[in-house]
Formats: structure tokens, sequence, C-alpha cells
């Protein structure tokens, strides 16, 4: 205890670490939770775990798969056992190399940890055999459509065996192009480059720092005075300063998430107001809503009108579900309709600026058309507890968005799915999205989707209102620096300018 | 003085026990899961089980209650329920980091504080009274992030002579970690200083309008001698009781002023330890605190005898 004590004193004391030439500091907007891959849950936590832990896969800007740890890989027929060839020159932090053993223990550990948060995205798999030190075969239940793009993200990441005691309090040994040095918790997160990495010529920096900073001002104030080389979601309303300094860049990609509002269809009580039993007023509130307006006022036209789960950077985005511009008569036209000449409900969401802005403006815009709109701002953990409890008419709907359509669909909208907290269920719909999890082929699923899309369009769940854009501010001193869609840095190739 | 110190921590112990009830108990009356707070969008139902199990947090309250308690009497205030890092390890991280900012803000405090209150008592209803009075409303009226921002701006943005934000340890950097540390602390000791300059002030007002005062000037001497020897000693009582209760609060954290320079101190823990629904962090940082302010309480009552020769032999 005394030895832990006293190492955890001097941890605290010499926290801190000089800043050279060769550092990149990077903001983040908040703290990461445990640095564990496997048992990870937060954004943030993705974007240190992006220089720390190299996945088995990757993604590339256009969101195709990409190799990373495994050099190639195919698909047996019939998609259920995927053969994966491994680099073989991938090491741990420790030394150790990432063999089939390696990958097998992980995939496994995923799988079995009891607080693991990666067992849904390989549920699919069936056994792990280790064909040779480079060769692993992985045999799936059924075929999994998601499954690659699953293991480009945290399950897929590859953690050393002889550290899974104690990863995440201990530090992480992972098998990335940088490896952990400490963490100060609400104040850094220091990496130093991987000498031994396969690929480590193409990382320039000897030292990456993460930063949390909440505040937007706060965190483009660092930038500004040099101390920051890089942060993630500037402000939207900072962004003509950024634009306007010749020592910064300000870079914009659409992200996968989205926002906006879904429906209690099943989830107690509050399920029988009118708004959750009569789609035609769902409807209604569709069309007072001006996606224009949120994306200029909100967004400063950083906020891509969205309508549909998967937004412009999916393949599975399709244009022809777009649209429906604002018509208030033809709203009032619907509630008349449906017997209602005005109709309450209450909208809850978590109390943050953002949310409360979007909300008013939806509460204006909804008033034209007879809507009385009862804002509910809840602090986020009493928020998720209502939610999941079914105390609420219309709540607050977001999701980071993931690679592959299925976790902005399923997820959400499937009868019994976890994130499908206003319990609705369409069996036609949750057979459409099972369906399309089990078939490989691209176009097939996307009919799938457009099938699926059509019905949610009727019942109308939920209502997308813009797509979460992935922003960054960074100095005009750096080359290279390359946004994905997925909203995770990825530093290979980012280097000062010379 | 040992057994009064002794005796002084006797009496706090009830205090302390009531305390970590209340702790205790006002965390769990918040809405919220935990785990379900911590996992939001991949929220897995039996991974929230396992982790209800695991926290004890479906045991009955005074059985997690008596299980906390069992364990800090151990030294073991637990681990973070979403970083994994034990509370004991977060406290002594941010310890030194707490107590740096927190002095240097107290040491600012006092410099620019008591002068000024003395300054304004000896010169009352001048000049000098109304600006020292008019400089303290404002050290308490201005908004901590409001001063931070515009301090950054000027100092960090425009000028480029201080870092905008962050932390260096003083082991590592000394005059790094103070400049570093410079625009933090002035902004948490203008309300310390406002407070002091005003008790100051009204302290020495009445000790200067007191007979012993009027008779040692009568006895010829110099002013400053009895402004500094005679008046200020006895006024002194009351602003160390301040002093060091503002110092305990100083310790307890900042939350606006450590989110805008980015200092990694206990207000900042604890709030979002609070939002997380983290309670052994909460638990332990709040308890730890407490310890701590009582430990001030019992200085002041130290310093008091140190300051007053009278209380030393009590009748």
């Amino acid at each position: 205890m005394k030895k832990l004590v006293l190492s955890a004193m001097l941890a605290g004391l010499m926290g801190a670490t000089a800043v050279s030439a060769a550092d990149l500091n990077v903001a983040l907007q908040d703290d990461p939770d445990i640095l564990d891959p496997h048992r990870g849950n937060t954004f943030v936590g993705r974007m240190v775990f992006g220089p720390l832990c190299d996945a088995l896969f990757d993604i590339d800007t256009s969101l195709n798969i990409v190799p990373r740890l495994v050099a190639d890989w195919a698909w047996s027929e019939g998609d259920t056992v995927l053969t994966m060839n491994l680099r073989p020159d991938a090491l741990f932090h420790d030394g150790t190399p990432v063999n089939g053993e390696a990958v097998k223990a992980n995939l496994e550990r995923a799988l079995n940890l009891p607080e693991s948060n990666r067992k849904a995205e390989l549920a699919s798999i069936e056994s792990i055999e280790v064909l040779s030190d480079t060769q692993v075969a992985i045999t799936l239940k059924a075929p999994d459509a998601a499954f690659l793009a699953n293991l480009t993200d945290r399950a897929g990441m590859m953690v050393s065996p002889a550290s899974f005691e104690t990863a995440g309090e201990g530090g992480l040994v992972c098998a990335g192009p940088y490896k952990f040095v400490e963490r100060i918790q609400n104040d850094r997160i220091v990496m130093e480059k991987f000498a031994d990495h396969w690929d480590a010529d193409n990382y320039h920096f000897d030292q990456v720092i993460y930063r949390p900073i909440p505040d937007t001002t706060v965190r483009l104030a660092n930038l500004q005075s040099g101390d920051l080389d890089i942060i993630e979601r500037p402000a939207p309303n900072d962004m003509a300063t950024i634009q306007g300094d010749s020592n910064l860049v300000f870079d914009i990609v659409t992200g996968l998430g989205f926002y906006g509002v879904n429906f209690n269809l099943g989830n107690g009580e509050r399920s029988q107001s009118p708004i959750n039993q009569d789609k035609r007023l769902r409807e209604a509130l569709n069309l007072t809503i001006d996606r224009d307006v949120l994306n200029d006022v909100l967004g400063m036209g950083t906020y891509p009108p969205a309508y549909q789960p998967f937004s412009t950077a999916s393949w599975a985005y399709n244009p022809e579900f777009d649209g429906g511009e604002r018509d208030i008569e033809r709203a009032k036209a619907l509630m008349a309709e449906a017997g209602h000449e005005t109709v309450s409900f209450e909208i809850l969401y978590a109390n943050n600026s953002a949310m409360q802005s979007l909300f008013e403006l939806v509460q204006a815009m909804a008033s034209e058309a007879g809507f009385n709109i009862t804002l509910r701002p809840t602090e986020f953990a009493a928020y998720v507890d209502e939610r999941e409890a079914g105390n609420f008419e219309v709540s607050q709907f977001g999701a980071s968005g993931r690679i592959d359509p299925d976790g902005n669909f399923h997820r959400y909208l499937a009868c019994g799915s976890a994130g499908n907290v206003g319990n609705y269920c369409n069996d036609e719909l949750t057979d459409l999205l099972n369906k399309a999890r089990v078939i490989n082929d691209v176009e097939e699923r996307k009919a799938l989707y457009d099938q699926a899309q059509q019905i949610a369009a009727e019942d109308l769940p939920a209502l997308y209102f813009y797509y979460t854009p992935r922003t960054w501010a960074y100095s005009a001193k750096l080359d290279g620096f390359v946004a994905y869609a997925d909203g995770v840095l990825r530093l290979a190739g980012l280097k000062p300018k010379q | 003085m040992l057994k009064l110190i002794l005796r002084r921590i006797i009496v706090a112990l009830p205090t302390l026990i009531i305390l970590s009830m209340i702790i205790f108990g006002l965390q769990r009356m918040l809405p919220g899961d935990p785990i379900q707070t911590m996992m939001a969008e991949e929220s897995d139902p039996q991974v929230v089980e396992f982790l209800r199990e695991k926290y004890r947090l479906n045991d009955p309250l005074p059985m997690q209650y008596l299980a906390w308690v069992g364990n800090v009497l151990q030294g073991d205030f637990g681990s973070s329920l979403r970083t994994g890092i034990p509370v004991t390890e977060m406290i002594l991280q941010k310890l030194p980091i707490t107590v740096q900012l927190a002095t240097m803000a107290m040491i600012m405090a006092l410099l620019i504080g008591i002068p000024a209150g003395i300054l304004a008592a000896v010169h009352k209803n001048s000049a000098i009274d109304y600006t020292a009075n008019a400089v303290a409303l404002s050290g308490m009226s201005v908004p901590n992030f409001w001063l931070g921002i515009i301090l950054i701006m000027v100092f960090a943005v425009s000028w480029k002579i201080l870092p905008a934000s962050g932390y260096v340890p003083i082991t590592q950097d000394f005059w790094l970690s103070i400049k570093s540390m410079l625009m933090p602390a002035f902004v948490l000791s203008t309300a310390v200083a406002a407070y002091l300059m005003r008790h100051t002030r009204s302290a020495m007002l009445s000790v200067l309008s007191s007979d012993y005062i009027r008779t040692a000037r009568a006895k010829g001497l110099l002013s400053n001698a009895v402004i500094i020897r005679h008046a200020l000693r006895n006024a002194l009582m009351p602003i160390v009781t301040l002093a060091t209760l503002l110092f305990g609060d100083l310790l307890a954290g900042a939350v606006l002023t450590e989110q805008i320079f980015v200092i990694p101190g206990f207000g900042k823990l604890i709030v979002d330890a609070v939002f997380t629904r983290d309670y052994a962090v909460v638990q332990g940082v709040v308890l730890f605190t407490a310890i701590g302010f009582i430990a001030m309480n019992i200085l002041a009552d130290v310093l008091y005898i140190v300051i007053n020769p009278r209380l030393r032999h009590p009748q």
C-alpha cells in the first residue's frame, strides 16, 4: 500500500511533460473513461485508442475496409469462415509479437470478459482457430455483414495478453504506433513513439499528448496561443474566427452520427399520448421542422440536414428519403384530420447548451402549426434513467454513428434492441434489418435498407434533424492532416511543415 | 497545545461519522444509475448486471455504507467506476496541484486584501478607502470564468507571456510551474482578497476607535507602530478565522477556474464524478476534503493561541 501511495504521489508530482518541437498536443472535448478497448464506452476513448492500439482492420477516408494488423484476408464460400493472414512484423509495446495466439486470446477476452462492452459486436463468432503464427480463422454462426467493420474499431484492437490483468488501470500495452506513458485524469494522456512499430517511419512526432478541455472557447484560446496543435469539435460559432486566422486551419467532414427525436411508442404509460398514438401527428410535427434553419442558426452551416439514419458518408444513404419541405398548412391539415387543433407533448433531453438551443428552435417552429411543446432539460444521468424507465413522450435521439449501417439502424429501431428506448416494434422492419445483417453483398443490403427506410418513413418512430459534423481546427504549421468520417484522428503522415 | 489539538480531533470524530453518512446518502438520493450513465449508448444488459453486482449496487444501502466505511478505515477508498483508477491514487495525483493553487491564491489574496483593508481603515472615507471598496466589490462580483478567459486572451493569446492553460509540477520546472499557475491563482484570489479586505477594514476600524489605541497615541507612539503592533494584532483574530475557512474552501477545489485553465484539481474531479454518478470518487474526495476542512479549523484554533497570548492560560 505504502509503495502504491508513494508511486502515485511521484506520478502526481512528476505529472506533466516538457514540451518540445517534436510533440503533438491534441485537445479532446472530454476525459476518456477506462483505457481498455474491450471495456471502454466513450467516443473520446476511441480517439485515444487510435494511436495506442492498432486494430486488425482500419478504414480509409471513403469508409472502405483496409488492412492494418491483418495483411490480407478471405471469406469462405457462404461467408461464414474468415481467414486472416497477420503481418509478420507487428509487435506489442512489451516486445511480444502480435501472433495468431494473441489474436485468439484478444477476441476471446472481448467475448468473455464479464465487463466487456464488445460482446454484441463479436456475438456472431462461433470459434476461433489458430492455423499458424500468422494465420487465424474465425468461424461465424451465420454470415455477419458488420463483422469486419466492427474489427476496425475497439473490438478488433489487440492488447498484449501479458497485460490483460492490468489493462485500463495500470496502463495499456497495445500494438499501435505510440505507447502509453502516463495518464493524469482530467489533465493529460501522454504517449511516446513506439520505435519498433511496423509503420514507424510514417509517424513523425516523438510524443503525443491528449488533453481533455471541455470548454470550446478555452480549447480555441489554447490553439491560438500555440499551446495546442489540434483541437477537435470547435464550436460552430468559432468557425469564422478560425477561418479568419492565417495561423489556423478549419477542417470539416460529414460524420456518421445524427441528432433528432424519437417517440415513446410502447414503453409504459407515456406512450399513450396523442403524438405517440397517431402517426399523422408525427408527420405533422415533421412538416413543421425546417432543417435548413437548424443548420444555419445552430451549426452556422456545418449541420447537414438529416432525414434518415445514414449520413451522406455511408453507402446506405439514399437521397430519395431526403427532402420534405416545411409545410405548415399541410401540418395543420394533418392535425385536423387526426382530430386535433392543438397537440401538447413534452421533449426530454440532456441539459446542455447545444440541445437546449436545438429544442427551443423545434418548439418555436412546431408552435406555428399548433404544437404546444414543453421542454424538459434533464441532467445527463437522470436523463438516461428517465429514458430507460419510459418516463418520456418524446426524447432527444442521437448516435455517434457506426461505419456499418447496421449500427445506425438496427440498434435503435429493431424490436427489442438495446438502444430502442421507445419500444417501437415493427416485425416487417425488424425482419428486413435482420436479413441485412447476414448478407455481405452491398447492393443487396442497400435494397433491404431502402425497404426498411420506407417502413420507418411511414411509421415515423423517430425524426432525424442533422448529421453530426466532424470538425477540427489545427495549426497551419502542420502538414498531412486528414479528417475521417468516424471522427477519429489518424496520425499517419501528419508532420510539422518543413 | 498538544492536548488542545487532541481534544479538537476527538470532538471532530462524530462530525466525520455524520458527514460520511450524509455524503453517502445524498449521492444515492440523486436520480440516475451509475452503470447506465457510464454505458449510455453502448449499454448491454448483461454487462450492466455484472457491474451492478461487482460494485455491490444491488445490496441494501446500509450494507453498502458499512462496506464503504469498512474499506475506508483500512485505507481503501475504492476505484473509479469510469476509469478504474483507485480513488487514493486520484487524490494523491491532485493533492499537490490543488494545494499549490490554493496556496498561491491565498498568498496573493493576503498580500492584496490585508494591506488594502488596513489602508482603507486608516484613511477612512478618503479616496483610498473608496477605491479599495470599489476594487473589492468588483473582486467579489466579477465572474471567474469571464476574468479567466479575458486574462488568457490578453496574456497568452495576444502577448504570449504566460501559458494559456495546463499544469506543470513544481518538481519538474519551478518557474514554469509558478508561471502556469499565476493566472488561475490570481482569478481565484480576487474574491478571497475582497472578503479579506472588507473584514480587515471593519476589524481595524473597531480596534482603532478603542481606548487603548487612543492611549498609545497619547503616549506619543509613532502612527505606524500603533497600527501594526497594537491595532493589527488585535484586529487579526477574526481575519485568521476567515482566512483559514477561505483556504479550506480553496482546497476543496474551484470548478470554473480549474475548467478554464485546465488544471486537474479537486473541483473538476468532484463535479465530473457527480455527473457520472461515480459514487466511490465523490465519496472519497468529499470525505478527504472534509477532513482537510476540519484540519483547517483546528489550525485556526492553534493560530488564535499564537496570536493572542491571553488564550494560552484559560481561566
